[in-house]
């Protein structure tokens, strides 16, 4: 009852464009992939699952930089660390799954650990050969980091230009410490060379058409979220914050609480990203920390328009698909493109290709019947 | 030596050697029976005869016991004739230095023991080379070896020496041979062991740690002593040299950061494409090289005074056209100006790439900047101090700029209050543009100091553009001494660490440190206070 009239109140037009294709997406790719043969004009070729699937985790993480940076300013250029440390978390329980079939054959350790000469398995790896535990450390880890890194800087009311450097300063900080061989993470070459998930080869195609609807189911899952947390009453004060941080704070909110809310479920959001994300790559390795990933995510929502959640989705999807193009035809040609879209979308398309095109259609449609109501959803920076 | 040719030849010189034999005085005789005991299995015998020959003083000592050295002596089981293989492959009568048909040779082999002969002879032998480096080295060697057997050479060397810093070391030398002779009185021993206290550095503890064990007491008291003021005087120069590595990292980092702390503080703007100017600076100085060694190479060591404007005049003209073309347009909008100047640093580090390619480029140290001194137990490198110097330089001008003239005060006129200077008739924009081309232009001369210590790479920028945003962020915007005191607190801080912690560590500990910090102060170590803040 609920979620029907959650559904039916909170969802806008675009939204359920947006989740009616993902979840034909989610239905017809892997029928199109597993069950027509790959001769036929309707097959989707293993490659482009494994292309898509991919995005869709981009999308899940762009959607969660959304709900931070579009709905409450908050400017993370780190939240490449989030969806990495999630990540890691699948990747240690897929390295436990490999079990006595590595290189060197030992029961417990992973090959890196018994290459290093290590006798047991350090105490941050203990538990991660159960899927549940690995499942609920990938939500945990990154939401408790960003709780406690929220909860210090929203309180001493570090903003703006000052928070995107320290969250910069974080993702760094953990890519110098994860290339550390003594972490325990596998260092350089990360962990890599997985066999299995919860029984099933990780590289038959089924279990990657499982894991791309998976993938999907997640994206619309985390729409849903994010939009009933903008549209809820917490959403409104999140956009005064964003619009008018002092005032909201003058008006009696506590601004930090509501701040630290968001940011924590943004983080898990990443992290849930980060951990679909590695069974469909197969590798994690510390570059995802790099802070030129997390800045790369920002320009995901920029293109596809910040503050509207469908938009950023969709410019992970476009940015991820012009990238892919581009580096196959003009490898030299990808950083000037990617540098001139960051250029261009902030100078001529503030409010993204969403954003955009929902300011059009609504001028369009205030032409036609005189008395509009232009709900003031844009931000207004 | 197949040739049919050579062969001929080879007997002839055979034959000239032989004569050679015959005519050359008694000493040659002497170095033919020196010699021939190295024709031998026995290393014992061999490492005796290395001394023999050391000591007889033989002007064939230095090239048979270096032959030996690197392998190169054998001889021939027959006669028990001795030669040294040549580099070319042909052989040398070890004994006279002639050309010499060996035949089938198998080779004087070496052991720890024999290498060991063979350190301290040639220690000896070379304490008399003409060459002051080379006796320093010997010194050095005989310092290491304690060979009683050098004893005679040195003290004759020292009554030889001029050079007062190679006597210095011989002195040394031969003060470590008699501490570590328990044999000698122990007066002796006590003086010595002061000599090698003055010395005071980790080889002269390692000299005192290992004491023979029939040492007496008041020996062992004395170097006990001695010990304890070096491990002292060690600390003391350990502290040093970090301060002094934490001021040459500070001042790299000064450099990089401080055309960032004026746009920062001036127009609110981070500017991402910040690296990429202090890149641009580096290619500058290496185009200007290439432009002097294809038109005037003599002007080589000048290259830097001539890549200094042009660097500057480079990197700020970018930076004005950025502020012209893209910043201008996003004022107030810190965060997209952000993702915009990012935007422009990949395009940068990409033309860069396709123009001058992905590799390193070769940028030459001028002359006056490579060497090296010492004060005490510090060695300077020249390369340090110059930068050191130039980011002393820079940051003076600049305050001077900013405090002494008019465009320095409209520039702080607009960092205190953009609108009420912009009611006193200061062209805002107009300030906005030069201050970006100024900070710039500053990256650019960074530019030039960084091409001498690091790769002069497109990534360039990207390895400082971090470690610049912990300065100004931890210093505070607006305030240049604030940029000072956060470079070379980092600078120093970092250098400190790194012993204990390891590089990469004590990077992760200073980055949690900054984001520690920055709760308490949300604005940095000297923040702008008042209204115009928020």
């Amino acid at each position: 009852m609920m979620l029907t009239r959650f559904l039916f109140e909170k969802i806008d037009r675009a939204g359920w464009i947006f989740l009616v294709l993902l979840g034909l997406a989610a239905v017809l790719v892997p029928v199109l992939n597993l069950a027509v043969p790959p001769g036929s004009a309707f097959h989707v070729s293993n490659t482009a699952v494994g292309l898509w699937g991919k995005y869709m985790t981009y999308a899940l993480l762009a959607l969660a930089v959304d709900l931070v940076w579009g709905y409450c300013g908050i400017l993370s250029l780190g939240h490449g660390a989030f969806f990495a440390l999630g990540g890691y978390a699948m990747g240690m329980y897929l390295m436990r799954q490999i079990g006595p079939r590595g290189v060197y054959s030992h029961p417990t350790l992973p090959d890196f650990m018994v290459f290093l000469n290590w006798k047991e398995l350090p105490f941050t790896w203990w538990g991660f050969s159960s899927f549940p535990y690995a499942m609920l450390m990938v939500g945990l880890v990154p939401g408790i980091l960003a709780f406690v890194f929220g909860w210090f800087a929203f309180r001493s009311r570090v903003t703006g230009v000052y928070l995107s450097i320290i969250t910069q300063a974080l993702t760094y900080a953990l890519m110098l410490a994860f290339f550390r061989n003594d972490m325990g993470f596998g260092g350089n070459n990360g962990l890599t060379d997985f066999k299995d998930i919860l029984g099933f080869n990780i590289q038959s195609q089924t279990t990657r058409a499982v894991l791309f609807s998976l993938s999907v189911l997640a994206l619309m899952a985390g729409y849903l979220v994010a939009r009933a947390i903008v549209t809820s009453k917490a959403g409104k004060i999140l956009i005064a914050v964003r619009d008018a941080e002092a005032r909201t704070r003058f008006l009696g909110y506590r601004v930090e609480n509501y701040k630290l809310f968001v940011w924590t479920v943004s983080a898990v959001m990443a992290g849930i990203a980060g951990a679909l994300y590695v069974p469909q790559v197969g590798i994690i390795n510390p570059s995802e920390f790099s802070p030129a990933n997390s800045i790369e995510t920002i320009v995901w929502v920029a293109v596809g328009g910040r503050g509207t959640l469908v938009g950023a989705a969709l410019g992970a999807g476009v940015v991820n698909f012009a990238k892919s193009w581009f580096t196959g035809a003009f490898p030299q040609g990808w950083l000037f493109a990617l540098g001139g879209l960051f250029v261009f979308v902030t100078l001529f398309l503030p409010k993204g290709i969403v954003g955009t095109f929902t300011e059009w259609w609504r001028t369009r449609a205030a032409k036609r019947e005189p008395p509009a109501s232009a709900a003031a959803e844009q931000p207004a920076q | 030596m197949n040739d049919p040719i050579q062969r001929p030849l080879l007997v002839i010189a055979a034959l000239i050697a032989a004569l050679a034999g015959l005519l050359a005085p008694a000493s040659a005789q002497d170095n033919a029976a020196l010699v021939q005991r190295f024709a031998t299995e026995n290393f014992g015998e061999i490492a005796n005869a290395v001394n023999a020959l050391a000591t007889s003083g033989s002007e064939r000592a230095s090239p048979v016991i270096e032959a030996l050295r690197d392998s190169r002596l054998v001889y021939r089981q027959g006669d028990r004739a001795v030669f040294i293989r040549q580099a070319d492959g042909s052989f040398a009568d070890a004994a006279t230095g002639a050309a010499a048909d060996a035949g089938a040779t198998r080779p004087v082999r070496l052991n720890n023991n024999v290498r060991r002969a063979i350190e301290a002879a040639m220690g000896a032998l070379t304490l008399m080379h003409p060459d002051a480096r080379r006796r320093a080295a010997a010194a050095e060697a005989v310092f290491k070896s304690r060979d009683a057997g050098a004893l005679a050479a040195l003290t004759q060397a020292i009554g030889q020496e001029r050079d007062t810093r190679v006597k210095r070391l011989m002195e040394e030398a031969r003060a470590a041979i008699v501490v570590a002779d328990a044999s000698a009185p122990d007066a002796d021993r006590i003086t010595a062991i002061g000599v090698i206290q003055r010395r005071g550095d980790q080889d002269a503890l390692a000299m005192l740690g290992s004491l023979p064990a029939n040492t007496t007491a008041s020996v062992r008291e004395a170097a006990e002593t001695a010990t304890a003021t070096i491990r002292r005087s060690l600390a003391f120069w350990e502290a040093g040299q970090n301060v002094w590595y934490g001021l040459s990292l500070g001042s790299v980092l000064l450099l990089a950061a401080i055309g960032l702390a004026i746009t920062f503080g001036v127009m609110g703007v981070i500017n991402m494409a910040h690296g990429e100017m202090v890149m641009i600076g580096a290619y500058t100085t290496f185009v200007v090289q290439q432009a002097i060694r294809a038109i005037a190479p003599g002007l080589m060591d000048a290259s830097l005074f001539i890549a200094l404007p042009m660097a500057f005049l480079v990197a700020g003209a970018i930076g004005v056209a950025i502020e012209r073309l893209i910043i201008r347009h996003l004022y107030g909008r810190a965060l997209e100006t952000l993702l915009a100047t990012w935007g422009v640093s990949l395009i940068l580090q990409q033309a860069v790439r396709s123009w001058f390619g992905p590799t390193n480029r070769e940028v030459t140290t001028p002359s006056w900047m490579s060497g090296s001194f010492e004060i005490g137990n510090l060695a300077i490198t020249a390369n340090r101090l110059a930068i050191i110097v130039f980011a002393g330089l820079v940051f003076a001008a600049l305050l001077m700029f900013l405090k002494r003239t008019p465009f320095g005060l409209q520039t702080r006129a607009v960092t205190q209050n953009r609108r009420m200077a912009g009611a006193m008739g200061i062209r805002t924009n107009w300030v906005d543009a030069l201050t970006f081309g100024l900070g710039s232009g500053i990256a650019g001369l960074a530019g030039v100091a960084l091409s001498q210590i690091d790769n002069v790479s497109p990534n360039l920028g990207q390895g400082y553009i971090i470690d610049s945003f912990m300065v100004v962020v931890f210093g505070g915007v607006g305030n240049l001494w604030g940029t000072l005191v956060g470079a070379m607190t980092l600078g120093i801080a970092n250098k400190f660490l790194e012993p204990y912690a390891g590089a990469v560590l004590g990077k992760i500990l200073l980055l949690v440190f900054i984001i520690l910090f920055i709760q308490k102060r949300p604005r940095g170590l000297f923040a702008l206070k008042g209204r115009a803040v928020e």
